[in-house]
């Protein structure tokens, strides 16, 4: 088993999940619509069908903005 | 996920496109976009003027970076709101895009220029934030288009934005409004043309196309904004778009194609007069803007006719 670390931003809180997964499996675990965020790492996007290495530190960022 | 373009590796899927692309053709791709809704609505061209409504979110810093990308000349003007740590750290993210590109930016803070913020301004009124925030950068965008003769006010609205507005003006019938929602508004009665050149992107495609060209933009929300009608509809179809993709454009721009033109009757074209405080296309003999500031300043009389002409305005 690994740990997957997972920055969660507005409202910022980070959390840790057991891995290993998918991003389209973590966005579905987290309740998450994959039309409103985007998943992001070491600056660039990961794509729907990648599976998080275990040292994986991800950050999912809304997109919906209000305005 | 291989790319739809090189089958290299993909960063991202579009599955309302059915696609797939590596950064450099969803780059090409977010342009490409945005050529063809400038060609199809003859927006405007390479020799016109434009200016583009910055706030230093996603939507309006990645129009101004494609457009600039495509050799249009664009001026960035941001109104300064005065809501809290927000506005402050908003305005960091334009200079920030400005300096790196060299590009000219005209500011123009409320507070300043005509004695008001829109938390103080929604208190005062007891409008919701957002209308008097509304009513207020429409009210500077339109002035200095005009004045500082430009020849299109551009703004960073997108797929998500027009459709989420749609469904608001549709369950509502709002017949009035929904004969305006076009990607491209003409010039008329002394408002300049103004253009929404990222209609055929998703806030997905524009914060995807910040994050690989590497423009930091404020994903933070405005704290004025959380939980507006506005967001709860764009939830409602991205739940939609989620089961079955293209439904957001579907719905859009099969209203462009086949409904729009139905609602141009309904459409206020009476014939507008000018504000007697500052002068702007009013049907009013104060136009809205200056009644906000009146009521928001606490003045007996509309007092943005000398704040306009005294402005503080900074040039970058």
């Amino acid at each position: 088993m690994f740990v997957v670390k997972v920055l969660l931003q507005y409202p910022s809180r980070e959390i840790e999940i057991s891995g290993p997964m998918s991003v389209t499996k973590l966005l579905r675990k987290l309740d998450l619509n994959r039309e409103s965020v985007l998943v992001i790492g070491s600056g660039t996007l990961i794509p729907a069908d990648s599976v998080l290495a275990d040292d994986a530190e991800i950050e999912i960022r809304p997109v919906i903005s209000g305005g | 996920m291989k790319c739809r373009v090189c089958r290299e590796p993909a960063v991202i899927d579009l599955r309302r496109h059915n696609a797939n692309f590596c950064a450099e053709h969803f780059l090409r791709h977010c342009c490409q976009q945005v050529e063809r809704v400038i060609h199809d609505y003859k927006m405007f061209s390479p020799e016109d003027r434009l200016l583009v409504a910055v706030s230093g979110g996603k939507d309006s810093l990645a129009v101004w970076d494609i457009l600039h990308e495509l050799g249009y000349a664009v001026d960035g003007l941001y109104v300064g709101l005065g809501i809290e740590r927000y506005s402050g750290e908003s305005l960091s993210y334009v200079s920030d895009f400005v300096d790196r590109r060299g590009l000219n930016l005209t500011i123009v803070d409320l507070g300043d220029t005509y004695g008001f913020d829109v938390p103080g301004a929604a208190e005062a009124t007891g409008r919701v934030p957002c209308s008097a925030c509304g009513l207020s950068k429409r009210h500077v965008f339109d002035s200095a288009a005009v004045d500082g003769k430009y020849d299109a006010v551009v703004t960073g609205h997108n797929l998500d934005d027009e459709a989420a507005v749609l469904y608001g003006n549709v369950m509502r019938w709002q017949v009035d409004y929904l004969g305006r929602q076009r990607p491209l508004l003409e010039a008329r009665d002394g408002f300049p043309r103004k253009a929404k050149p990222l209609v055929r992107l998703t806030e997905r495609e524009t914060a995807a196309y910040c994050v690989l060209r590497g423009i930091d933009y404020q994903v933070e929300e405005c704290p004025m904004a959380i939980g507006n009608k506005h967001l709860g509809f764009k939830e409602t179809l991205n739940l939609l778009e989620d089961r079955s993709p293209g439904s957001k454009a579907e719905f859009y721009f099969g209203y462009l194609k086949r409904a729009v033109d139905r609602f141009s009757d309904a459409e206020d074209r009476g014939r507008l007069g000018i504000c007697s405080g500052c002068g702007a296309p009013t049907d009013a003999e104060v136009c809205a803007f200056c009644r906000l500031v009146s009521r928001s300043a606490g003045a007996t009389q509309p007092v943005a006719f000398k704040a306009r002409n005294e402005a503080t305005v900074s040039k970058r």
